[in-house]
């Protein structure tokens, strides 16, 4: 057994992928962090404050473990949803009541966004009573707020994808409120526009929520706010390290 | 060695220290989640219900298969294109029998098409030609036309049955061809 283990672990294959061991030095500990894709984007070695969870809440660190699993469980609900009117409340109850596992992935999913919504909101109260958001630190606060307005855009285009009455109204509703942003809505103060080219129609693709808002909110939730929020939680993490590491206490 | 010694010097018991217990039991609950998690998610593939259109289908009484035309060279009286568009199914009216042909090219799986007039099928990809019966005689197909099986059903009319498929090694099975 030990020499099939240093057999492996000696192969070229393996010390390609695994470059450098568990020897528990400085250095070798600095190159472990450096040389992975994944890891690079943290310090070499952390603070010993960092680690104070009566500080830090682990909020940041939870928020982004719940948006990992967002993704995963998205990922597998895309292969049985339909973005179109006819098929996606079928889908919805297919995924429920019948696909093996179907019923807790939709749950998991539906849970992590609501935890996620939650964590973020309380990420930005310890900032903000750490005083974290301050100078150096005051633009990495601004991407966090995007962020924030992000998770909240994702919960938002999520709501209207099961395709029950909850959905459609819940949309309704939320749309509604986007008649009356100024100049840019059409029954809005200073509205230069009318119903069929303001903001509006833009996010509905329609004057109304139907099968186009329907689409519309897919490919946003699926795809385009994933993809800004990976970006811009890349830069996040990295500003962290950039701004002087993890705040600690004074 | 002192053998009434049960500790080691960090205070644990036959070698394995609280520190290795507690360690093994967070990475063996880890990759237990982990396992779980995958076979469960590998499962979620493969849904209990399928959305597919149904296999069988019912095509009328074999009396509705009559005809007073004079059988071609190969014994046939007709040839169906009624069911080609839905179900890829040409029924074939021979002398003495009816089958239903798989309307697949069997070079390349393309749809032949059928010529009332020569009374033959061609293959527009790659030009095979079969005859009426589905033999084939030029082109690049190896074997005539397959059929499905076909069966007389409860309320008397012919039911063909896509799941089964016949190639010319088993056309003497009973239960590709109605005897009329």
């Amino acid at each position: 057994m030990k020499d099939i283990l240093k057999k492996v672990t000696e192969s070229q294959v393996w010390k390609s992928v695994f470059r450098h061991g568990y020897a528990d030095e400085t250095k070798n500990r600095m190159l472990q962090i450096r040389s992975n894709v994944f890891l690079h984007l943290h310090p070499f070695k952390m603070p010993r404050h960092a680690f104070k969870i009566r500080f830090t809440w682990c909020m940041g660190g939870v928020t982004f473990f719940l948006f990992l699993i967002e993704v995963i469980t998205g990922l597998l609900l895309m292969f049985y949803y339909r973005p179109v009117t006819e098929y996606a409340y079928l889908d919805m109850k297919f995924l429920e009541f019948d696909v093996p596992f179907g019923i807790i992935l939709r749950n998991i999913h539906r849970w992590g966004a609501h935890a996620m919504v939650a964590t973020v909101m309380v990420h930005m109260l310890r900032v903000f009573l750490t005083g974290s958001y301050k100078p150096p630190r005051e633009f990495n606060w601004v991407v966090g707020v995007i962020l924030l307005v992000l998770t909240l855009l994702l919960s938002f285009t999520g709501y209207l994808l099961p395709w029950d009455q909850l959905a459609f109204w819940a949309i309704t509703v939320g749309s509604n409120m986007a008649r009356a942003t100024p100049i840019l809505g059409h029954e809005g103060p200073f509205a230069i526009v009318d119903k069929y080219n303001d903001v509006r129609f833009a996010l509905l693709g329609g004057t109304d929520v139907g099968a186009s808002a329907l689409l519309r909110f897919y490919v946003l939730h699926i795809m385009l706010l994933p993809l800004v929020a990976i970006i811009l939680m890349a830069v996040h993490f990295w500003r962290i390290r950039k701004d002087g590491g993890i705040s600690r206490p004074l | 060695m002192n053998e009434t010694k049960c500790c080691c010097d960090d205070g644990s018991a036959k070698g394995i220290s609280r520190r290795q217990l507690l360690s093994l039991a967070g990475w063996g609950a880890f990759f237990t989640t982990l396992g779980v998690s995958l076979l469960g998610t590998v499962r979620f593939l493969f849904p209990r219900v399928l959305f597919e259109p149904p296999l069988t289908f019912k095509i009328g009484l074999p009396e509705d298969f009559k005809s007073d035309e004079k059988a071609d060279g190969h014994n046939v009286l007709f040839v169906s294109e009624k069911w080609k568009d839905s179900q890829r199914v040409w029924i074939v009216r021979e002398k003495d029998k009816i089958y239903a042909m798989f309307t697949r090219c069997t070079h390349l799986g393309c749809t032949p098409n059928w010529f009332p007039e020569d009374g033959i099928f061609k293959c527009p990809c790659h030009g095979s030609q079969y005859y009426s019966n589905g033999v084939n005689f030029a082109g690049p197909a190896p074997r005539p036309l397959d059929r499905f099986a076909v069966t007389i059903s409860d309320d008397g009319q012919i039911l063909v049955d896509k799941s089964k498929l016949y190639s010319i090694k088993e056309f003497d099975d009973p239960n590709s061809y109605i005897k009329v």
